[in-house]
């Protein structure tokens, strides 16, 4: 075909320019965005809930939880931020499936646009949905005394290990959210994994104390090397004790490839997943 | 104009892990008319119009909507069709604006056109004052109104509709048939899926029908329900002694009778009213009482029984596990 002429003739029919992914995702992203004004009680989970957390790790047991050469307030707020960014995959789990289940995706789909717009558009309102929790969490933060001491360059570097963990996480989400048609099936199995993920490392209470097995689980978690890395670039604890496992002798390094790592293993399966579910 | 049809289906087959949904469906849909698909759920009928609204990848076959191929041409067949789905798949959360806002700019439009053409829609679909409003708080019938607008908002040429009225209320109903009167008369093609034969006979100037993937039979409603067979006269008498007496008298008026003594019915296949009040005069004349007379017009299910020897219900019980839609229900896939 040559043309984009309308070979059945009928009414006048308007220009049609397809849209550029660019463009598509765009509009997809506008769209997420209204269902969070419409419906701020979807931001609970990234602001009241972990200021809820903050409060009571920092007040309640923290009292109790010995830091070693560092302020246990500060040792926490990277640890909250990075709960944070691991329940991005959540968000866009929900959301997917939400789609999924009331056929907005079967609509998007039906439209002249790249079919990966709708899976670019739900990530990137995604990540901005945790950006607004990560940016509470360090208002929060600094209200508690947590501060960014080690110079701007090192302070934006451990934001980018961060988005970059937030951006592996979201392959995990789209592949969830492919994978179970309920939003209540998602929550289930997302608290069931996630709970563990972010309590199994050194996000609320370092490592060193643990039981020798956990303790290696915990330093291995990826969780843990991007808390570590936050709280080293940041200046807000200790490095790692001399015993630790490597991964948190280098975290920054461990941070970057275990992003990659989880993209790599999850950005198939969540492709593939997602095209079985939409019955490609 | 070319007389090239506006939707075709070309030997669809569809096969999922253990079934196959549609088993080598063909039909063309002439320009400006309506295509009714009159099927029980699970017929198939749903995963055709997926095929040809390029939401599903054929098995084999293939179709053309407007003149291009659904699996080598995807994109030109959706820049051509509208697709109003099953559930209406408008977003609860945005006004009616921002819908007709969100699907005019993902289809293509200049975004100078939107604002005027979804005006016009939510005038012309009595939705202008609900346009502002978020859709969650709509009716089904509105709901259902603001599905077919958006679907509309790019002109397209070709429009599926997937059951477009079911759960509405029989107002609502009627109101969305003659939008779709309205649309046939400016030229836009449908391809519409009902379980209703009332539906199809409304709108549609021909009707296949849809029985496990396969079509069983195909016309005019008109010829398909001569072909499902005419209405029949039901009598019910009081007093079973009576029933040969009623028997006989019926069988002077028509040929086909057939008596259930349990019920003290006698049931006889009618040409229409005539055979009616004949039947209803020569019972009067005879003095034997009733407690019931009426005259029954074949339904979707008489069409079926008729076509397939077995009834809607049955094809559903069958084939519910068939339906791709019927696996929703399992948490995990």
């Amino acid at each position: 075909m040559t043309t984009t002429a309308d070979p059945v003739a009928g009414n006048a029919r308007p220009q049609i320019h397809p849209l550029s992914l660019a463009a598509s995702s765009g509009a997809v992203v506008r769209r997420n965005l209204i269902h969070i004004k419409r419906m701020p009680e979807l931001l609970l989970d990234v602001t009241i809930q972990p200021v809820m957390f903050v409060l009571l790790f920092a007040f309640v047991f923290g009292g109790s939880i010995a830091v070693e050469g560092s302020n246990y307030r500060e040792f926490l707020v990277p640890g909250i931020m990075v709960q944070t960014i691991v329940f991005a995959s959540f968000i866009v789990a929900i959301g997917l499936t939400n789609d999924l289940d009331k056929g907005i995706v079967d609509r998007l789909k039906s439209l002249p646009i790249s079919r990966a717009s709708i899976l670019v558009g739900r990530s990137i309102s995604s990540l901005i949905h945790s950006s607004i929790g990560i940016a509470v969490m360090a208002l929060t933060g600094l209200l508690i005394g947590w501060r960014v001491r080690n110079g701007f360059i090192d302070g934006v570097f451990a934001f980018g290990l961060i988005l970059l963990f937030g951006f592996a996480m979201i392959w995990v989400g789209i592949w969830v959210g492919s994978l179970f048609s309920s939003v209540e099936a998602v929550q289930g199995f997302m608290f069931t994994v996630m709970f563990p993920l972010t309590f199994l490392a050194n996000t609320f209470a370092p490592t060193e104390n643990m039981p020798s097995v956990l303790r290696t689980i915990a330093e291995w978690n990826p969780v843990s090397a991007l808390a570590q890395a936050c709280r080293e670039l940041w200046g807000n604890g200790p490095p790692a004790a001399a015993d630790a496992a490597f991964p948190l002798h280098h975290p920054e390094l461990f941070s970057i490839g275990w992003s990659l790592l989880i993209t790599a293993a999850f950005a198939p399966l969540a492709v593939a997943a997602f095209r079985r579910r939409s019955r490609d | 104009m070319s007389p090239q049809p506006a939707v075709e289906a070309i030997d669809l087959v569809k096969q999922f892990e253990d079934n196959t949904a549609v088993d080598g469906v063909s039909f063309e849909v002439p320009q400006g008319t309506v295509l009714g698909m009159l099927g029980p759920n699970g017929a198939g009928k749903t995963t055709t119009v997926r095929m040809l609204t390029t939401l599903s990848r054929p098995t084999s076959g293939t179709g053309r909507v407007a003149g291009f191929d659904v699996v080598k041409e995807p994109d030109m067949v959706r820049r051509n069709m509208g697709l109003t789905g099953q559930a209406a798949t408008v977003d609860e959360l945005l006004t009616a604006r921002e819908n007709l806002r969100l699907i005019g700019r993902l289809s293509g439009m200049p975004k100078g056109e939107i604002g005027p053409k979804g005006d016009a829609l939510l005038e012309r679909f009595s939705l202008t004052d609900a346009g502002d409003r978020v859709v969650k708080h709509y009716s089904g019938g509105m709901r259902r109104r603001l599905d077919l607008a958006v679907s509309l908002i790019a002109n397209p040429p070709v429009l599926f509709l997937d059951e477009p009225t079911t759960g509405l209320d029989p107002h609502s109903r009627n109101e969305l048939w003659e939008v779709l009167r309205g649309l046939v008369r400016d030229g836009t093609t449908l391809v519409l899926t009902t379980q209703y034969l009332a539906e199809a006979d409304e709108l549609a100037d021909d009707i296949i029908v849809i029985d496990k993937g396969k079509i069983i039979a195909s016309g005019t409603p008109t010829q398909l329900k001569a072909q499902a067979g005419s209405a029949s006269v039901v009598l019910t008498v009081t007093d079973r002694a009576d029933l040969s007496a009623a028997e006989a008298l019926v069988r002077r008026c028509v040929h086909d009778v057939y008596v259930e003594p349990e019920a003290r019915r006698v049931t006889a296949k009618a040409g229409g009213l005539t055979d009616m009040t004949s039947i209803a005069d020569a019972l009067a004349q005879s003095g034997i009482a009733i407690d019931d007379l009426g005259l029954m017009r074949p339904s979707l299910d008489d069409v079926f029984l008729s076509l397939t020897g077995h009834r809607a219900e049955e094809a559903l019980d069958d084939s519910e596990a068939a339906d791709p839609d019927a696996e929703k229900e399992g948490a995990l896939r």
